[in-house]
């Protein structure tokens, strides 16, 4: 208990002080580049952080880490004439573990025969439903579906995308997550070069 | 794998013969009683085998067997296993089954919420009302034969949605173009009904003061829209002059009825769906629900799998408790500069949870058998600058900041003490009881996962007021500081899933309670499975929701802005409040 009424308050004060102070010496310590810099961003995300730390968006904006997921899309591999192949093969599996089932694919069907081949011919997803719980591209074993970086999606209608809107580059998806990528792309060799190998 | 011990029913049918019967399902334990014995044993239980903490009760809608179940989950405050017994009604209306208040009374909201969502007639409970649903509601919704206004099939996944799924918008479905299915002959313009009646009827049931000036009483209605109450929530008070005489909480403003999705949803599907409980803490939903199935598969999660939990799980309470701390600071009136203080921490730790689980809230990270994915590069050196460096001389400066405040400790000391007979009495958890002098953590009690390798006190003070409540946070906070840099140290390389990634387990049939300490409390998973893809029982002991037990009782005699200060220190959030 103290024992002078008041010191409570003047020791919250003095915190308080004390921040406000550390906001200004910080901004002098950078000389300017605490804002607007790429630097200036990470350091108030970090562990060093003191003073002010809020960042200003849109001007600015966090950086997102690799894992980061928000709505998913379509992988399309580019062949070497410009040609864009969906990854996807509409084996459904998306579909059948989206927790909102929020994904709808129509499968391709060969008009000869009548068998469904491995292309769909429609692949639509509600993003105003989609909880952006990564499932999909968790259990996809094509790597055909991946969830996106880009969290700015307001619109005037609903966001319902549809395959053209959804097909993004496999260069995009390298772009946004290398790592995981990488790993990929070298399981999925390993997988064809094994498969060859016992075709022969 | 912690499997339910046998050892401690085998004299429980001993010292009641002819009382309880073992439930032989397979996959089942626990004892099942007739309606006539029911409180005849639950008294013998409480008294005098010492099971003084009645953790959960939920009912189960069997519709093949026609019938329904009532089940409860018992346990001591002094730690160890609990006592599971169950009765069974048959299926047909009035399904009266005798209420437990009179000996727990903190079964008081469960079995509203168990008559509200079933159905089932408690008889000898004093304020037996809907709680989720809205007086007038037709039906009850957590039936099995009950379906709801979109509804398409009693599984997901969805036929339509695959191989020929042609997007419809569900809304386009209905007559009336939202979501609301009207009774035959529904004609708004003849219906008088009053919702509220029953809830005015309920608030006049306190003790009249008989002595000094013949008062009047009135009511008020704080909420649901007020920003003290942290969410859609509304408290009905009835006032003598500025003392509250009576109170009832009134929720279900975000009810989504979770446990029927749960129902419809794979196993897996769940996951993402309890991180929407408590918001602000789902790394600690998943790790219940994820237990509660892994008992279920009898699976256990890999060593390293086990570290990343255990330290996922506790920088979520200390970015709960942060909140929590910040919100009640901020409802005694510090207006929002401690709620940024503590929120620019717990900021770092959501960075964290985002660089780890790709969400900073609604993290999705656990698996049945470990976690989603490993640490990525860097992020353990994040979470050791954090909490080496930063975390504890932070919590310290917080702590400073108001702590010793006059206005602060004038609000907080001697106000809306709960004791401790009554928080055990009441089923409090989390915070609310150890502020109140019972050392009871499940972690300790009875630990789960790996708790039992790390050193940690059970934080308790002995007040049972608003001011305990916010140091129990903070001293708990420091163990969780202490539990992450001890499981930084130990945390061993290796695989992080201990099954191979499906996208749809097979769990046997059965039923497993896991609970976990979550940051508001003991959090419970009760899942029963008939062995099929989609859980045929999913039932939440939300801890926010049952704390409200005790809400009323702890503010009869107060101020209303005192009510403010109260229900800040219980500390709820409305997502699991309301599920």
């Amino acid at each position: 208990m103290s024992d002078m009424v008041g010191k409570g308050i003047l020791k919250s004060l003095s915190v308080s002080l004390k921040r406000f102070a550390e906001t200004y010496l910080d901004d002098l310590s950078w000389l300017g580049k605490r804002y607007r810099t790429d630097k200036g961003i990470a350091h108030r995300g970090s562990k060093d952080a003191r003073g002010i730390f809020t960042v200003q968006y849109p001007e600015e904006k966090i950086p997102v880490p690799e894992e980061f997921r928000f709505v998913p899309f379509l992988v399309y591999d580019e062949g070497p004439n410009g040609e864009k192949t969906l990854r996807c093969t509409s084996c459904g599996i998306c579909a059948k573990v989206c927790p909102p089932q929020c994904i709808w694919i129509v499968r391709s069907t060969d008009p000869a025969t009548g068998r469904p081949i491995p292309d769909p011919a429609k692949f639509t997803i509600d993003a105003d439903i989609c909880m952006n719980c990564g499932l999909c591209a968790e259990f996809c074993p094509f790597d055909a579906i991946k969830m996106d970086h880009d969290y700015e999606l307001a619109s005037f209608t609903r966001n319902v995308y549809d395959e053209t809107k959804l097909s993004k580059s496999a260069k995009y998806y390298e772009s946004i997550r290398p790592i995981n990528a990488r790993r990929e792309d070298a399981a999925r060799a390993a997988k064809a070069a094994s498969r060859t190998g016992q075709g022969e | 794998m912690a499997t339910p011990a046998p050892a401690q029913t085998l004299d429980l049918s001993a010292r009641f013969p002819g009382v309880l019967n073992p439930d032989t399902r397979p996959g089942y334990s626990g004892w099942i009683l007739d309606n006539a014995n029911l409180l005849k044993f639950a008294t013998a239980l409480r008294d005098e085998l010492g099971y003084d903490y009645l953790s959960s009760i939920t009912a189960v809608d069997y519709l093949p067997e026609g019938k329904m179940e009532v089940v409860y989950h018992v346990f001591k405050t002094t730690g160890g296993a609990g006592v599971v017994f169950k009765i069974q009604v048959p299926r047909a209306d009035p399904m009266e089954v005798p209420s437990l208040v009179s000996i727990y009374p903190g079964a008081e909201l469960q079995e509203r919420e168990a008559w509200d969502l079933f159905g089932i007639k408690f008889t000898g409970h004093p304020d037996l009302r809907r709680i989720l649903m809205w007086e007038g509601f037709a039906g009850h919704p957590m039936r099995k034969d009950w379906h709801e206004p979109y509804f398409e099939e009693e599984a997901k996944p969805l036929k339509s949605r695959w191989p020929d799924g042609r997007m419809i918008m569900a809304e386009s479905k209905n007559l009336f173009g939202d979501n609301i299915a009207y009774p035959d002959g529904f004609n708004p313009e003849s219906q008088t009904f009053d919702p509220e009646k029953a809830l005015y009827e309920a608030l006049r049931t306190y003790q009249k003061d008989e002595v000094g000036l013949d008062t009047d009483h009135i009511i008020v209605n704080m909420g649901p829209q007020h920003p003290s109450t942290h969410g859609v929530f509304r408290v009905a008070v009835v006032l003598d002059g500025e003392k509250i005489v009576n109170l009832k909480p009134v929720m279900g403003y975000l009810h989504r009825n979770h446990e029927k999705i749960g129902e419809r949803n794979t196993f897996i599907m769940n996951m993402p769906y309890t991180d929407r409980l408590d918001y602000l803490s789902s790394m600690s939903n998943n790790f219940g629900y994820a237990l509660a199935v892994e008992k279920l598969m009898n699976v256990k999660p890999t060593e390293r799998a086990e570290y990343i939990r255990v330290m996922m799980a506790e920088m979520t309470r200390i970015a709960s408790h942060l909140m929590a701390i910040g919100a009640l600071l901020n409802d005694l009136g510090a207006y929002f500069t401690p709620m940024l203080y503590a929120l620019e921490e717990r900021e770092l730790l959501l960075d964290i949870f985002e660089a780890v689980s790709g969400s900073r809230m609604m993290c999705n990270y656990f698996r049945f058998g470990g976690v989603a994915r490993d640490l990525p590069e860097g992020t353990l050196q994040k979470i050791k600058g954090l909490f080496f460096e930063r975390l504890p001389r932070k919590i310290e400066e917080i702590d400073r900041f108001l702590s010793e405040n006059e206005i602060i400790r004038s609000r907080g000391i001697g106000q809306g003490v709960l004791t401790a007979e009554d928080a055990i009495k009441y089923s409090a958890a989390g915070p609310l009881l150890r502020a109140s002098g019972i050392p009871y953590d499940v972690r300790r009690a009875e630990p789960y996962s790996i708790y039992d390798r790390f050193e940690f006190d059970v934080v308790v003070r002995t007040n049972g007021d608003i001011y305990d409540r916010l140091m129990v946070r903070f001293d708990e906070i420091r163990q969780s500081i202490r539990i992450v840099q001890q499981a930084v140290k130990q945390l061993p390389n290796g695989p992080v899933m201990a099954l191979k990634p499906m996208y749809q387990v097979r769990v046997p049939p059965g039923e497993a309670y896991g609970r976990v300490e979550g940051p508001k409390g003991e959090l419970g998973f009760y899942v029963i499975s008939n062995g099929k893809p989609t859980p045929w029982r999913y039932h939440v002991r939300a801890p926010s929701f049952i704390n409200l037990t005790a809400f009323g009782p702890i503010c009869i005699g107060l101020k209303v802005a005192d009510v403010v200060a109260v229900l800040g220190s219980i500390d709820i959030v409305l997502g699991e409040v309301d599920r």
